[in-house]
C-alpha cells in the first residue's frame, strides 16, 4: 500500500454559534452564551495517490466543512489531518495541536490546489494575471517564467482567447474554468473542488466538469464535493457519503449508486433521481445496514 | 460693470496663493493617505492595543474641531518647545484631521471585499499578511477611490481654514487685499471663485478616475 496522500484522522470540528461575550461580561464571570455545533464528529478517511474521492451528502453533512478542513481554512477541534505526511497549519506538540507559523502554513497550501463553488478570482485582474499572480507573489518567478506556466494552463482549460478578460467579462464556466487552471499552474499534488459546479447555471455545468475530468485523468488525487450525482458517478474511484457529521457509507460508484446500503444513502439518491426505487422495495431486499 | 471688472481686478492676487494652496493640499493629502491606512490596519488588526490606539485617536480627531486642532499644533505646541513654521503647521493638521476621516473610509473599503478573495489567496499560498496587501488592499482601492477623492476636494478648501495660523493662501491673502482696500464684495466673492474655480475640475478628475478604476473590475 502506497502512504495516503490525505490522511484525516477522528477528526472532530464544531463551530460556535452566537454573540461573542463582551469584555465586561467575561469580568463579571458570566458564561459564554455561545452554542456549539459539532459539523465532523470523528471524521476517518484516506486517500491513495491519484485517487479521486467524491463526498457527497445533503448540505449541512459536513463534506465541504471537512474539505476546508484540508488545507485549514476552517480549524479543527482534534484529530489529526495530514497531507502528504504533513500536518498543515499546526504542530504536534506532546500530542495537543498548536498553529505553526503562517509561512510554514501557506508554503504546505501551495501543494494543495482548491477550486471553490463561488470561483473567487481575483476581480482587479485578467485571466491571464489571476493565474500569474500566485506565481510572481508566492513562487517568486519571473513575468517571462510566470506566464509561460500560465498560458498553457489557460489552454489546458480551453481559454487561450481570453486571457486579457477581466472576470467580470467571463461566464460563470469560464470563471471557474480560469481558477481551476490558476490552481494547476501551481502544480499541487492534491486537488480540492469545493461544490465547482453549484454556482454554475445549467449549460455551463458540463464544461467544467469535462475540464475536472481531465485532470482526474491526469493522475492528480483529488477530493470533490459535488450534488452532480450522474458526474460523481463517472469520475469517483470511490463515493464517500456523509450525514451528520460522520461518514456513513463509502465505496466505488458502482456499489454506492447501485446497491446503497445505508438509508440515508437511499435517501439521498432518491432526491437526486438516481434512484428510483421505491424505499420499502429497497428496505426489503437489502435490510438496514449500520444504523 | 465696474464691480465685475473690479472682482476680475482680485483675481490676479489671489491666484498668486494657489500654490500654497496646493502645497498644503496635496502634502497633507500624502500624510493622511499613509496614515489613514496605518491607522485602518491597526483597527483591523487582531491586537487589542493597536485596535485601541487607532479608536482613541479616530475619536480625539472626529470630536475635535479642525479649526482648534490648527490653533492648538501652531500656537500650543510652541510652549512645549515645537515650533513649526506656518505651512508645516498647516500640512500636519490637515493630514492628521484627515487621516482619521480616510482611515474609516479604507477600513470599509477593506471590509467590503468579499472573504473568498483572502481565502483564494490563502489556498493558493499566500500568507495572511501577503494575502492582505497583494489581493484585498488593491482591490479595496478601487472603493476608496471616490470617497477619497471627495475627502481631497473638501480639504482643498479647508486650507481657507489656516489663514487663521498666518498661512498666505487664498482667504488669508483676501484678508489683507481687504485691509488695505475695503472693497469688501469684491475681494471675497473673487475669493470664493477661485474656490470655485479650483473644486470644480477636480470633481470631474474624481468622477473620470472612478468610471476608469471600476471599468476594470
Amino acid at each position: 500500500m502506497p502512504k495516503p496522500v490525505i490522511s484525516i484522522q477522528d477528526t472532530h470540528k464544531s463551530y460556535r454559534i452566537g454573540e461573542k461575550p463582551t469584555l465586561w461580561q467575561r469580568l463579571i464571570g458570566k458564561k459564554d452564551p455561545r452554542r456549539t455545533l459539532e459539523v465532523l464528529k470523528g471524521v476517518n478517511l484516506d486517500v491513495s495517490p491519484g485517487e479521486t474521492v467524491v463526498l457527497i451528502g445533503s448540505s449541512g453533512s459536513g463534506k465541504s466543512t471537512l474539505l476546508r478542513c484540508i488545507n485549514k481554512l476552517e480549524v479543527i477541534d482534534s484529530g489529526r489531518i495530514l497531507v502528504n505526511e504533513h500536518l498543515v497549519g499546526y504542530r504536534d506538540k506532546g500530542g495537543e495541536l498548536v498553529d505553526e507559523s503562517a509561512r510554514e502554513t501557506a508554503r504546505k497550501r501551495t501543494d494543495i490546489g482548491m477550486v471553490f463553488q463561488h470561483f473567487n478570482l481575483f476581480m482587479n485582474k485578467t485571466a491571464l494575471e489571476n493565474v500569474m499572480a500566485p506565481l510572481l507573489h508566492v513562487k517568486k518567478l519571473s513575468r517571462a517564467e510566470a506566464r509561460a506556466k500560465a498560458e498553457p494552463a489557460l489552454a489546458m482549460v480551453g481559454l487561450q482567447d481570453r486571457m486579457e478578460n477581466y472576470p467580470s467579462r467571463l461566464s460563470g464556466g469560464q470563471k471557474q474554468r480560469v481558477a481551476i487552471a490558476r490552481a494547476l499552474a501551481m502544480e499541487p499534488n492534491v486537488m480540492l473542488f469545493d461544490e465547482p459546479t453549484s454556482a454554475l447555471d445549467p449549460e455551463l455545468v458540463g464544461e467544467v466538469l469535462a475540464v475536472i475530468k481531465k485532470i482526474a485523468a491526469s493522475g492528480t488525487t483529488m477530493m470533490i464535493v459535488t450534488h452532480e450525482m450522474q458526474f460523481a458517478r463517472e469520475i469517483a474511484d470511490r463515493i464517500v457519503v456523509m450525514d451528520g457529521g460522520l461518514i456513513v457509507e463509502q465505496g466505488p460508484p458502482e456499489d454506492v449508486f447501485v446497491n446503497p446500503r445505508h438509508s440515508k444513502t437511499r435517501a439521498l439518491l432518491r432526491r437526486s433521481g438516481i434512484l428510483d426505487i421505491p424505499e420499502t422495495e429497497v428496505l426489503g431486499v437489502v435490510g438496514e445496514v449500520g444504523e | 460693470m465696474e464691480f465685475i471688472e473690479n472682482v476680475f481686478g482680485v483675481i490676479p492676487s489671489l491666484i498668486k496663493a494657489i500654490p500654497v494652496v496646493a502645497q498644503l493640499a496635496i502634502g497633507a493629502m500624502v500624510l493622511a493617505l499613509v496614515l489613514g491606512l496605518l491607522l485602518a490596519l491597526a483597527r483591523l488588526s487582531k491586537n487589542r492595543l493597536l485596535r485601541g490606539i487607532a479608536i482613541f485617536y479616530v475619536e480625539i480627531i472626529r470630536g475635535t474641531p479642525l479649526l482648534v486642532q490648527l490653533v492648538y499644533i501652531y500656537f500650543v505646541l510652541p510652549v512645549f518647545g515645537i515650533q513649526l513654521d506656518p505651512i508645516a503647521a498647516g500640512i500636519i493638521g490637515l493630514g492628521l484631521n484627515y487621516a482619521a476621516y480616510l482611515s474609516e473610509v479604507y477600513r470599509t473599503s477593506i471590509l467590503a471585499i468579499d472573504s473568498g478573495q483572502t481565502e483564494a489567496a490563502l489556498s493558493l499560498g499566500y500568507t495572511p499578511t501577503k494575502a492582505l496587501w497583494r489581493i484585498v488592499i488593491p482591490q479595496s482601492f478601487t472603493i476608496a477611490l471616490g470617497p477619497i477623492g471627495n475627502y481631497f476636494i473638501a480639504m482643498v478648501k479647508d486650507t481657507a481654514l489656516t489663514s487663521v495660523i498666518a498661512v498666505s493662501e487664498i482667504l488669508k491673502t483676501a484678508n489683507v487685499l481687504n485691509a488695505q482696500t475695503f472693497q469688501t464684495t469684491e475681494i471675497y466673492t473673487a475669493a470664493a471663485l477661485v474656490y470655485l474655480a479650483l473644486s470644480l475640475p477636480l470633481s470631474r478628475l474624481v468622477i473620470v478616475l472612478e468610471k476608469k478604476a471600476r471599468s476594470r473590475a
